[in-house]
């Protein structure tokens, strides 16, 4: 201990310890900057989509148009939206190659060794049993594994691209039923430019086998990704589906705008898991991904049931609010979040739970983990309907505080329309005090070691939630995003 | 095995430790008391090396090594323990894992391989048998909701799961009723060999009726001022520490 450093000022250090921040050289097929009509047809010819596709990508364009005119950006946030430059952002990157792809021997090996290297095998042989992975690079999806075996049960998992063509009628049915194309402005957005996506489709009363997941990569400089994720659980199906991202360290920020829609079906149950890592940024809040997303599911039939587990570790800003309508009676939804920001980070996030059937429950852990100069709002709101009877939430929402300079908020929003609803809302905050990290370091825990057993305990309930796998590497994430933020 | 000379440390800039003097050999057993605001806690956490505490003069060596410049967790892994008078709670962070971390860390720094969970467990059992510590409380967040005397208890047992060369149990007896005094006490006299030593901080003669000293010393204005045998204890007992307080400045106004 250097004896001069008077007090062990839990404060926030300099390197952003990111490992993911490779480039990957490869051949791509980029459309030139910049956003319009043009833009949108272009896309939809590259992908060679049917005319009612193309159609509704052009009104959710214009509808784009006019928020951009009459609202503008919305502001309602905690923290200043910076402005961003539609014209700036090339809509549609694919790595050159074979497109339409049947077996990995098609894969680019460039692209293969760059998803190794993120941990993700995409040999079937060497992977992680049991998870099917859907990789997305930049704007297209380049392999989808255990295809076949998925295939014998009925479970259809591709590119939504493939979907588009293969499953047109279901995709019809569900684009856009749960995030219409003018839910917000980032939302338009994507209806009119997403480029690719995953799909899975669970048939009646199918346990889906395997986790399915899907990897997003963002490559390409300039570009943004807007990938669309359509996940549909027929009656009495189970599904478990996973999403990981990372992105190369640059300086310029970049926007990710997905849209994810769940669809459950009567006493199905889909449960959904994020583990966020796009490039944060560097310390000085330089760079990074903003991460502008909107997520929901709906639990369409009786007794359907919808989880939501997010660890959000990256992104310069993070927005995003996965929710659940709950219109089935007897319906339950559950929301598990980790949410960590650092250095210059901005966290935004929580969800909306909306009870619009009877006897409806939800759950609402939310834990924020704010270091450096981070600043972590949670967000929320449970809305019952007049029908909702005997709705049920419980909402728990904490706050853990690691140094002086950073900031935790809490924003939670109640609208009950029938008496016999029944919400409780319980939140603290903590702080990591000095004490206790020297406590620790007298029983001969380290400094980091320290703080990553306070942070895992607590964020033990959330990480729980997530399917075994990928807990571990989760647990390993929060060790690592934090390295470095105490000192 | 603990030489320290001359100690000067300060606490926000205020000195507090002026020129203390204490040698400690395996196998002894000191007793440090004196009056509220002497500098007993400053003297604990100096050794154990909190960061708030600034050594501006003097050294402090353990087995011939200078610690002064070791980390907290290195000086731990050294083999110092103190047990905390006001032990802190760390929620969602449970007992036995802590204790498991605790453990597989200080025997990493030693280069030790890792405890086996069965080797673990036997110690565990064996330990809190010794100290008479419910299973339930182990199995809890690290002192969350602990009485006083169940967090001072943790402490005892987290210095016999450690095994420490040298343990500093600053005011372990306050806040310990009769029967918890005896439990705790009867420990530390097990824990006692010829290779280890314990300095035991605490202002009442009490806990020492249970744990024989060598050495009693008294800690005045940060320094030691008197240092005796037991007896100097049951002095104490009567006379109380007012008499400190006629003793010549040069004594305890040296810097
Ligand atoms: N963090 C601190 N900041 C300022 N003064 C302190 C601090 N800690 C202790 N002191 C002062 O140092 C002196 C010795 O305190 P301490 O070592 O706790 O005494 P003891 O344990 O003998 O009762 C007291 O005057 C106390 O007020
Ligand atoms: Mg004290």
């Amino acid at each position: 201990m250097d004896t001069s450093n008077a007090n062990n000022t839990l404060h926030s250090v300099i390197e952003s310890n990111y490992q993911y921040g490779f480039v990957t050289d490869i051949e791509m097929d980029v459309l030139p900057r910049g956003l319009s009509v043009e833009t949108v047809i272009a896309i939809s010819e590259k992908k060679n989509e049917p005319e009612w596709l193309l159609k509704w990508r052009l009104t959710a364009y214009r509808h784009f148009l006019r928020l951009l005119e009459t609202q503008g950006m919305p502001e309602w946030q905690n923290f200043d939206l910076p402005a961003i430059d539609f014209q700036a952002i090339s809509y549609y990157a694919a790595p050159k190659g074979k497109p339409v792809l049947n077996s990995l021997d098609d894969v680019e090996p460039e692209l293969i060794a760059t998803f190794e290297k993120l941990g993700i095998s995409l040999t079937e042989q060497k992977m992680l049993s049991g998870v099917a992975v859907d990789a997305v690079f930049d704007s297209v999806s380049v392999a989808t594994t255990f295809r076949k075996e998925l295939n014998k049960l009925g479970i259809i998992f591709c590119s939504f691209s493939e979907a588009v063509k293969e499953h047109g009628d279901m995709v019809k049915k569900y684009l856009g039923s749960v995030v219409p194309a003018t839910d917000n402005i980032f939302a338009a957005l994507n209806a009119a430019v997403s480029s690719d996506g995953s799909f899975a489709y669970i048939p009646k009363g199918v346990h889906c086998p395997m986790e399915l997941s899907t990897y997003f990569r963002i490559n390409a400089g300039n570009s943004g990704q807007f990938e669309r994720t359509l996940v549909i659980a027929d009656e009495g199906s189970y599904v478990s589906y996973l999403e990981g991202c990372t992105a190369p360290q640059r300086d310029e920020n970049q926007l990710h705008a997905a849209v994810v829609e769940l669809i459950a079906l009567k006493d199905a149950e889909i449960k959904y898991s994020t583990v966020q890592n796009w490039y944060p940024g560097d310390k000085d809040g330089k760079g990074g991904i903003y991460n502008f997303v909107t997520k929901r599911g709906i639990c369409k039939g009786d007794g359907a049931k919808i989880s939501w587990t997010q660890v959000e570790t990256g992104s310069a800003i993070t927005w995003k609010y996965p929710s659940v309508i709950l219109k089935g009676d007897g319906s339950s939804a559950e929301f598990y979040s980790i949410a960590i920001t650092k250095n210059k980070q901005v966290a935004d996030t929580g969800t909306k739970m909306i009870h619009l059937g009877k006897n409806t429950k939800s759950r609402i852990i939310s834990k924020g983990i704010s270091a450096g100069e981070g600043q972590n709002s949670y967000r929320g709101l449970v809305h019952a309907g007049t029908n909702a009877i005997n709705a049920r939430n419980f909402t728990q929402c904490d706050s853990l505080l690691i140094g002086g300079t950073c900031g935790a908020h809490t924003f939670p929003y109640i609208e009950a329309k029938n008496k016999s609803v029944q919400i409780e809302h319980e939140a603290t905050t903590t702080r990591i005090g000095e004490d206790q990290i020297f406590y620790l370091n007298q029983r001969g825990i380290n400094t980091e070691k320290a703080v990553a057993l306070i942070v895992n305990g607590y964020a033990k309930e959330v990480l729980n939630n997530l399917p075994m796998e990928f807990a571990v590497e989760a647990q390993k994430l929060l060790a690592i995003s934090l390295e470095g933020s105490v000192g | 095995m603990l030489q320290i000379r001359g100690l000067h440390a300060a606490v926000n800039d205020k000195e507090i430790l002026k020129g203390l003097d204490l040698v400690v050999k395996p196998g002894e057993v000191h007793a440090i008391m004196g009056p509220n605001g002497s500098g007993k806690s400053t003297t604990a956490s100096v050794l154990a090396g909190n960061p708030g505490y600034i050594v501006t003069k003097g050294d402090i060596r353990f087995y011939d090594k200078d610690i002064v410049a070791l980390k907290p967790e290195e000086r731990a892994g050294e083999g110092i323990f103190m047990a905390f008078q006001y032990p802190v709670e760390i929620p969602g962070v449970s007992n036995i894992n802590f204790l498991r971390t605790a453990i597989g860390e200080t025997r990493a720094y030693k280069g030790l391989p890792p405890i086996e969970t069965r080797e673990f467990v036997r110690m565990f059992r064996e330990k809190q048998h010794l100290l008479q510590f419910s299973k339930e409380l182990a199995e809890r967040s690290l002192n969350e909701g602990f009485s006083g005397g169940e967090k001072k208890r943790n402490e005892i047992l987290q210095l016999a799961m450690l095994e420490p060369r040298l343990a500093i149990l600053d005011e372990t007896d306050s806040g310990l009723d009769i029967d918890a005094l005896r439990i705790v006490s009867n420990g530390v006299n097990k824990l006692r060999s010829s290779a280890n030593a314990f300095v035991l901080i605490t202002h009442y003669q009490r806990l020492l009726e249970h744990i024989e000293p060598d050495f009693v010393h008294v800690l005045y204005k940060g320094r030691i001022v008197r240092s005796g045998t037991k007896e100097l204890a049951s002095e104490l007992e009567i006379k109380g520490y007012d008499w400190l307080n006629d003793l010549p400045a040069a004594l305890t106004d040296q810097n």
